[in-house]
């Protein structure tokens, strides 16, 4: 009798310990493995290096801080499965992800279920802050401003007129050509074509009717994975008409996959700006690469501002909370609440989660081999739509 | 609308050509293999896939060392090959063979262990590369002397050196097989065993050699189509092989399942059904209906032909005595 007592008791102490845990995890989810790994990665490493930082000062707190990193495969059945692991883990305060608004948007609803934050760096398209969840938030620009953007591009600064529309079928892809469709044909130009393909490597089909229409200029939705073999497969049969995209080409993986020849002058949309863009962005480049050896590209500066985000809203919880771990409803409150000078900007969030004021660059390949060498042509400050 | 269609019609039909060819090169293995053991090899698709993979591996590898794409194209064919159809052997001594010996009637039993096959090899080649290189999606390097391009009738053909390639190779790997199976002792072989297993026997043939041989042969052309196919399209990952393998297999029903010359036409004709609908399905439904539904063109006319001729275009119906 005495035995089990004391067993009662020493679960009883264990249990309310790990409650008391003084363990801060923020996950992060974005694609490690599969043909989109190259963008996840720097959203990933992004946000590590934020926290990795921060860990002084979260320990004076009296908490110890962890990433935790979990891989989606940009598909949104693993978004949701990984969405339900991290709300049954107290210690996950916010997530930093995630790449595809077509995994976003179904995650962010089994995350809303406890409120845990969300800061993206990179969805983009309006759904994922429309439906006004508290829990979710983005400091990049949205695609009902970076499709009209291109197409004003297209339309007043390249002066074409007829434009063949691709898109991948997914919710960024399409969502990003069918504003631009609108956008296009409300300036007076012509969309002579509007194809959605899930093809990943035979793209001739669609390579013969681009000949037979003979557009001046074609606007793929998608991400590089897709557009490079494609761009590789139009310039090799001898098709010279410009190339422009969005956001998913802003990878070096695009000029690898379709060859530095054949990738050269393609135009893109980014909501995240080249590392050139941001005056303070050297330090953040010289720390990443010792750190990891390699370059840090677009994403990987907003991630680490949106770990950054976390940390602060996390700081001043914490805070409120008078030295105690808070709620992750108590996190979600001081997100929103957030004023960060961050690398990329100002970040101040609206009443939907957008950020209140985003930036969308418009770049150009330069066929170097080096990301960094892109291009700025033009950068766009532009409020989020309010609806 | 027709002066569309006509302009394109040329190209399209060469470029149908290209895809019919691999395609009949695929199918030539689900044929063969169903020929003499009336099995649907659904591992095949895997089999295409891992000479795909062989390719890119040889490309990588070998390239500093052979500068000249021609002779590096004739290696990596011969590796894929040889990649693939010792995993086809393999794959018949381990997976079907057992079940053979247990003499199973229901013919369930290796298609079901088939398709695990087919998933297995998927996720082994995914997690070999991914150990070997950390990653999984591939590129096939780039030759300088294999890219050329030249235009035929005035502009009217974009051919790329390339796609002359790969029509010449699968030209000369479908003369070899049906010369294999026509005029040599082996090919005799298979066409008895496919014709009557047990009779073959009595006749001095041994069915798990000339069985063996056959998912060699098969498997070896599927590796072949493997290497021509990430030639052409440059990227491939373990997942490649699962469309195409449908699609070829479905040609080889078309053509008359256990037919060769059935495979090859079987082939050839999706190839070029699907290009074709590709590239005018806009055109024809007036924008209605995108090039994405090409495959369900395609498919239902498969259908339809099999509706009114079930045996296939060149296989013969089989009247079972009771």
């Amino acid at each position: 009798m005495r035995k089990i007592g004391f067993l009662v008791a020493g679960v009883a102490a264990l249990g309310l310990a790990l409650a008391q845990s003084n363990v801060i995890k923020i996950a992060t989810m974005s694609p490690l493995s599969g043909p989109q790994a190259a963008l996840g990665e720097q959203i990933k490493l992004g946000a590590e290096l934020a926290i990795e930082e921060a860990k002084p000062r979260f320990r004076q707190l009296g908490f110890e801080l962890q990433l935790v990193p979990y891989d989606d495969q940009a598909n949104p059945d693993v978004g949701v499965a990984n969405a339900n692991r991290m709300i049954n883990d107290p210690d996950i305060l916010g997530l930093v992800g995630t790449l595809n608004s077509g995994v976003a948007i179904p995650a962010s609803e089994v995350l809303a279920r406890v409120n845990l934050v969300m800061v993206s760096p990179t969805n983009t398209n309006p759904v994922v802050t429309d439906r006004k969840l508290p829990n979710v938030n983005r400091i990049v620009g949205r695609d009902d401003v970076q499709g009209p953007a291109a197409a004003e591009f297209v339309y007043n600064d390249l002066k074409l007129r007829r434009v063949f529309v691709i898109h991948d079928k997914t919710a960024y892809g399409q969502g990003l050509a069918e504003e631009f469709r609108k956008r296009f044909e409300a300036l007076g130009g012509r969309v002579v074509a509007f194809i959605g393909t899930e093809e990943q490597s035979n793209f001739v089909p669609i390579i013969n009717q681009i000949r037979a229409q003979n557009p001046q200029l074609i606007y793929f939705g998608g991400v590089y994975s897709q557009i490079g073999p494609f761009t590789k497969q139009l310039r090799e049969r001898g098709l010279r008409m410009p190339l422009m995209s969005g956001d998913g080409l802003d990878s070096s993986e695009f000029e690898r996959l379709a060859g530095s020849q054949n990738a050269k002058g393609a135009y893109y949309t980014t909501v995240a700006g080249p590392v050139s863009a941001f005056s303070q962005a050297k330090a953040l480049t010289e720390r990443f690469k010792a750190k990891y050896g390699k370059d840090i590209e677009g994403f990987g500066i907003y991630a680490y501002d949106a770990a950054r985000v976390i940390l602060a809203a996390l700081e001043n919880a914490i805070k409120a909370n008078g030295g105690k771990k808070p709620t992750r409803a108590q996190v979600a409150q001081e997100v929103r609440k957030v004023k960060l000078e961050g690398i990329t900007g100002t970040i101040e969030f609206d009443d939907k989660g957008d950020i209140k004021k985003a930036k969308y660059f418009v770049m150009q390949v330069a066929g170097t081999g080096n990301l960094a060498d892109n291009k700025l042509i033009k950068v766009i400050e532009v409020a989020a739509p309010q609806k | 609308m027709l002066e569309q269609i006509l302009v394109l019609l040329p190209q399209v039909l060469f470029d149908g050509f290209i895809l019919g060819f691999i395609y009949a090169m695929i199918a030539l293995g689900y044929t063969m293999v169903y020929g003499v053991l009336e099995l649907i090899n659904f591992a095949h698709s895997e089999i295409f896939m891992i000479g795909a993979v062989a390719g890119v591996e040889v490309f990588r590898y070998l390239a500093p060392l052979i500068p000249n794409g021609y002779l590096l194209l004739l290696v990596a064919v011969v590796v894929g090959a040889a990649v693939a159809g010792l995993t086809a052997i393999l794959v018949e001594r381990m997976a079907y063979r057992p079940l053979r010996r247990r003499g199973t009637t229901n013919r369930l039993v290796p298609l079901v262990t088939a398709i695990g096959v087919s998933f297995f090899l998927q996720d082994l080649v995914r997690l070999i590369e991914g150990l070997w290189h950390n990653e999984f999606f591939l590129r096939m390097r780039t030759m300088p002397d294999l890219e050329g391009a030249f235009t035929l009738f005035g502009g009217a053909i974009f051919i790329q050196t390339k796609s002359v390639i790969v029509i010449v190779v699968s030209v000369l790997m479908l003369w070899g097989l049906t010369y294999l199976v026509n005029r040599t002792k082996l090919g005799m072989a298979i066409r008895a065993v496919a014709q009557d297993l047990t009779t073959a026997s009595l006749m001095g043939i041994n069915p798990d050699q000339i069985i063996s041989r056959t998912f060699l042969i098969g498997g070896a052309l599927g590796g072949v189509a493997g290497v021509l196919f990430a030639l052409i399209y440059t990227t491939i990952n373990p997942y490649v092989g699962f469309l195409p393998g449908i699609k070829a297999f479905t040609a080889a029903v078309l053509g008359g399942i256990g037919n060769i010359p059935g495979a090859m036409l079987g082939g050839l004709v999706l190839g070029q059904l699907e290009n074709f609908f590709g590239t005018y399905l806009p055109i024809l439904t007036a924008g209605n209906f995108g090039t994405e539904y090409k495959d369900v063109v395609a498919f239902l006319i498969l259908i339809f032909i099999l509706l009114f001729r079930p045996q296939g275009l060149l296989g013969q119906m089989v009247k079972e005595k009771v």
